[in-house]
């Protein structure tokens, strides 16, 4: 039905753009991750594989790569245990206030990501607003150290920023599950849990796949919580690489840990796409 | 396939069209002249391509092989928007951020016409489908119903050659559509341009057409005015498909027709046949002597009530199982004997691959 | 919905635990902000509990905040070329995916919805390196075309998304009564996007007022908004900060609930809401 000047001209636009803007520069930074950094602070374009080698042997880059993914399946799994039970409610407990719970899932995504990491600072400092709560009512007589700089708190951060990430395709998945399947499973004798587990639960895999994804894959590469709340106890990888792309000059070996990360995250989605193949029935 | 021509000059021409979608052949060289003025209906089971053959004509499909003409025109590779033919789409496809005025001016204003003549045919075209006092509404705000005109006046105001009507009726209850039916059949002797009515309810078909062109597996089995169609119908298929219908196979030797227990004379070739026997020919036995009705004794499975008549199902000797139109009530018998005239037996060939 | 009500005592126990961890979770969720706003207007500054004389002082400081202001400008204009860019490509782009054919469509799909989940530090110095390699100076520029190639992603999910509702036939209808493909992209098909691209250029606006990742690379002599709180906070917590975080969130809220309202209008579907979400179904598509 659409002649073929009118598929051309909607596709080669768009298609050179991201061509032009990210193909190539996702290309460019592969090629300089084979380059390396003279002492003189300037990128020599010799090929080897010597950033590669150096995150390879030094543990310092493994590591951290170990410690964010640990925050970010933390993050992932408290998501999740908070997340489903909401989704779970609002799709089907919620009755006549359905669509503003709904809204109020949704307004806190559209919070400035800075103000909300922010007000965690501001929550758990040693003067923080939960310290000085705790010493008021005498429960503490002395600030909590670990509540800020530590993986406690970015981990804290990452769940409250990321759990309405999480929500929404749960809730999307749930609602989909057509409400006569439900009444059919009661109708031949299984009990709301049994019904849960064997007809709910499998139906909205998909969803939880696609919100573990996003929880997992998104903590993973922050960087600004890490800067804000991590201290020097809880740096993740992409601090690692912001610093060589700044003070600690070396774009190479930065673009090389991007690549890294760029394969993993890729990788990542491709193995939780063909999950929710697996699992969706429609 | 037997063709009925048109009776008057053709509009378009439709030559060994064929369209197959990757491995899927949807029409295999269909080929039919559509006339001015006349009402045609391409009938067809779900499958059968009609839709397809509709959109290769209205220019949103391309046909894999075969040719388009309009007058002198080769229609092919036009876009939709430079044919001088329009389309009523099944769910109507009504412009919902436009009120029905709009919508319905819509082909006028691309065309670019003086705003006086717009307003004059689109209030002209609103009177003939009686939406007038719906002018200003949007179309969410309009039933089924009434968005089918609406739909119908958007495409006629423009006055085009040739109006195809994609199974318009099919989201209409039964009496609505009862009533639709007669209403599209008397507006279009009124404005006098060339329907292509496509649908799979054989019944719509036969109120409404000039001629129907039964179309099955993307080949065109029969195109033929209903009453042909009817009482002559070409193959066992269309038979079938055009109301209800006997099919007696059996063999054809010397001039007498035997199946089962059944034998008649019959004017067709020797060897293996197959006639058509409508129920409403089949009468209850008179009880009279006669050498010209073929007789047969039976026993009634199932009485269908349908109203002022009613389907027997009547089972003969040797499993036979007959279809019997008779008026309803006075009938208690189980056995019964009915008789039908050899003239009412209908040769048709035989539709391949097809029970 | 309540389904369960026959079931008696079983459901109406899970019933409340689910009421109570619910209310937990949106606990959870906007307490913070609501400390972070109470403690806006602590004379004592931010921590200390209980919070002591509410003053106005914060708010004061923050309007005679030159440096602010011009970070708020500066973000504007990002923010608004930014829209330009993503829907002027990510329109296309949507239809495109939606109706086109053409070999290497598979990549073409992933490219664009990669920069949605991806770290913005990779695409934020991965343009950093192409700028370099051709000599662009860091700038308003550069800002701009990372905004706009990170949020064009935004704009392909919302606006395909609309396609899928919108009715094919209307288009052939448009066709068939005489418009030619570029007049029936004006007078049927963008009117019946008309709310997908509404809610896509808000989601791009509050996302670029927001945006860090990306900009952190690409930024010049002078800052974004979130990039000069961001310094600031570098140097130290002043209360100022709660009272421009307060007044960035009633802004936030103020835009949702227009969307709502807009939305509503059009349609009153809550489902919707999910379109809305940048990562909603970015995977899936």
């Amino acid at each position: 039905m659409f002649s073929r000047a009118y598929k051309a001209a909607v596709t080669v636009p768009p298609l050179a753009w991201v061509a032009a803007f990210l193909l190539f520069p996702y290309l460019l930074m592969f090629c300089y991750s084979f380059w390396s950094v003279s002492p003189a602070q300037t990128i020599v374009h010799s090929w080897n594989f010597d950033n590669y080698k150096e995150l390879l042997q030094k543990t310092v880059y493994w590591q951290t790569l170990l410690r964010s993914m640990w925050i970010a399946a933390r993050v992932m799994l408290f998501s999740l245990l908070l997340g489903y039970p909401l989704a779970y409610f609002l799709s089907f407990h919620a009755g006549k206030r359905k669509d503003l719970l709904y809204q109020m899932v949704i307004i806190p995504l559209w919070v400035s990501y800075l103000v909300r990491a922010y007000a965690w600072k501001t929550i758990l400092g040693s003067d923080g607003v939960l310290n000085t709560l705790l010493q008021y009512v005498h429960l503490t007589n002395h600030p909590l150290d670990f509540l800020l700089y530590s993986p406690f708190a970015v981990v804290l951060t990452l769940t409250h920023i990321y759990t309405p990430f999480t929500i929404l395709p749960i809730y999307a998945s749930l609602e989909h599950i057509p409400r006569n399947l439900v009444e059919a499973s009661h109708d031949l004798g299984a009990s709301p849990a049994q019904t849960f587990w064997k007809v709910i639960f499998p139906l909205s895999i998909p969803g939880v796949v696609a919100g573990a994804t996003f929880a997992f894959v998104l903590s993973l590469g922050d960087f600004l919580a890490p800067l804000l709340l991590g201290g020097p106890s809880g740096i993740m990888i992409s601090n690692i690489v912001v610093s060589l792309f700044g003070a600690a000059y070396n774009w190479p070996l930065g673009a090389a840990i991007s690549l890294g990360m760029l394969v993993i995250v890729v990788s990542l989605l491709f193995a939780s796409e063909r999950l929710e193949k697996k699992w969706s029935f429609s | 396939m037997s063709t009925t021509p048109a009776q008057k000059p053709t509009l378009l021409s439709i030559r060994n069209i064929a369209k197959t979608f990757g491995r899927n052949v949807v029409l295999r060289d269909v080929s039919l002249e559509i006339a001015e003025g006349e009402f045609l209906t391409v009938l067809g089971e779900s499958g059968s391509g009609k839709t397809t053959l509709l959109r290769i004509i209205a220019g949103f499909e391309t046909a894999t092989s075969g040719e388009l003409w309009m007058g002198t025109e080769k229609l092919d590779r036009e876009p939709p928007y430079r044919r001088r033919v329009n389309t009523v789409f099944q769910n109507y496809a009504l412009f919902p951020h436009l009120t029905v005025e709009q919508n319905v001016a819509y082909g006028l204003r691309v065309a670019r016409r003086p705003d006086a003549e717009i307003a004059q045919r689109v209030t002209e075209a609103l009177e003939k489908v009686k939406m007038t006092a719906h002018a200003k509404k949007k179309p969410s705000k309009i039933s089924g119903g009434q968005q089918q005109r609406v739909a119908l006046a958007r495409a006629l105001v423009n006055r085009p050659r040739l109006l195809l009507l994609d199974e318009p009726l099919s989201a209409l209850d039964a009496n609505l559509r009862r009533q639709m039916q007669v209403e599209l059949k008397s507006l279009q002797r009124e404005v006098g341009i060339a329907f292509v009515f496509v649908t799979h309810d054989q019944e719509e078909a036969m109120v409404m057409s000039d001629r129907i062109a039964l179309l099955r597996s993307g080949e065109l089995e029969q195109v033929a005015t209903p009453r042909e169609i009817y009482s002559r119908p070409a193959t066992a298929y269309v038979a079938q498909f055009i109301g209800h219908t006997n099919l007696l196979r059996g063999e054809v030797r010397g001039g007498v027709m035997r199946c089962g227990a059944l034998s008649w004379r019959a004017s067709t070739p020797d060897g293996p046949s197959l006639f058509s026997l409508r129920p409403e020919q089949l009468r209850l036995s008179s009880g009279a002597r006669s050498n010209s009705e073929v007789r047969v004794r039976g026993k009634v499975l199932q009485q269908a009530f349908h109203g002022a008549t009613s389907l027997l199902r009547v089972e003969c000797a040797d499993g036979l199982v007959l279809v019997v139109r008779t008026p309803s009530g006075g009938l208690s018998a189980e056995e019964i004997e009915l008789e039908f005239s050899p003239s009412d037996a209908i040769p048709v060939s035989e539709s391949p691959e097809w029970n | 919905m309540e389904l369960f009500v026959s079931s008696g005592s079983a459901s109406t126990r899970q019933s409340r635990w689910l009421h109570l961890h619910a209310s937990a979770v949106f606990a959870f969720l906007y307490l913070p902000i609501a400390v972070l706003i109470l403690y806006s207007f602590n004379g004592q500054g931010v921590g200390g509990f209980p919070p002591q004389h509410l003053t106005f002082d914060w708010y004061r400081m923050l309007f005679a905040d030159d440096a602010i202001w011009d970070s708020v400008l500066y973000s504007l204009k990002v923010a608004l070329a930014a829209i330009f860019i993503a829907l002027g490509f990510g329109i296309p782009a949507a239809l495109a995916l939606d109706r086109a054919n053409f070999p290497g469509k598979t990549l073409f799909r992933r490219l664009v919805l990669l920069p949605l989940i991806l770290p913005g530090i990779i695409t934020g110095l991965s343009l950093l390196m192409l700028f370099k390699l051709a000599d662009v100076r860091l700038g308003l520029l550069t800002i701009v075309l990372g905004h706009g190639t990170a949020l064009i992603s935004v704009a392909t999910t919302e606006v395909f998304a609309g396609l899928q509702k919108l009715d094919r036939a209307q288009e052939e209808a448009s066709l068939d009564l005489g418009a030619n493909y570029w007049q029936t992209f004006w007078r049927v098909t963008l009117p019946n996007l008309k709310l997908s691209i509404i809610g896509a250029a808000l989601l791009i606006f509050t996302l670029s007022m927001d945006e860090i990742a990306v900009s952190f690379f690409l930024i010049g002599r002078d800052n974004t908004l979130p990039l000069e709180i961001w310094g600031r906070l570098r140097r130290g917590i002043t209360p100022e900060i709660n009272a421009v975080s307060a007044i960035i969130f009633m802004f936030s809220l103020a835009t949702i609930v227009f969307w709502y309202r807009l939305r509503g209008r059009a349609e009153g579907s809550v489902e919707a809401g999910a379109e809305l979400l940048p990562a909603g179904d970015s995977n899936r598509t």
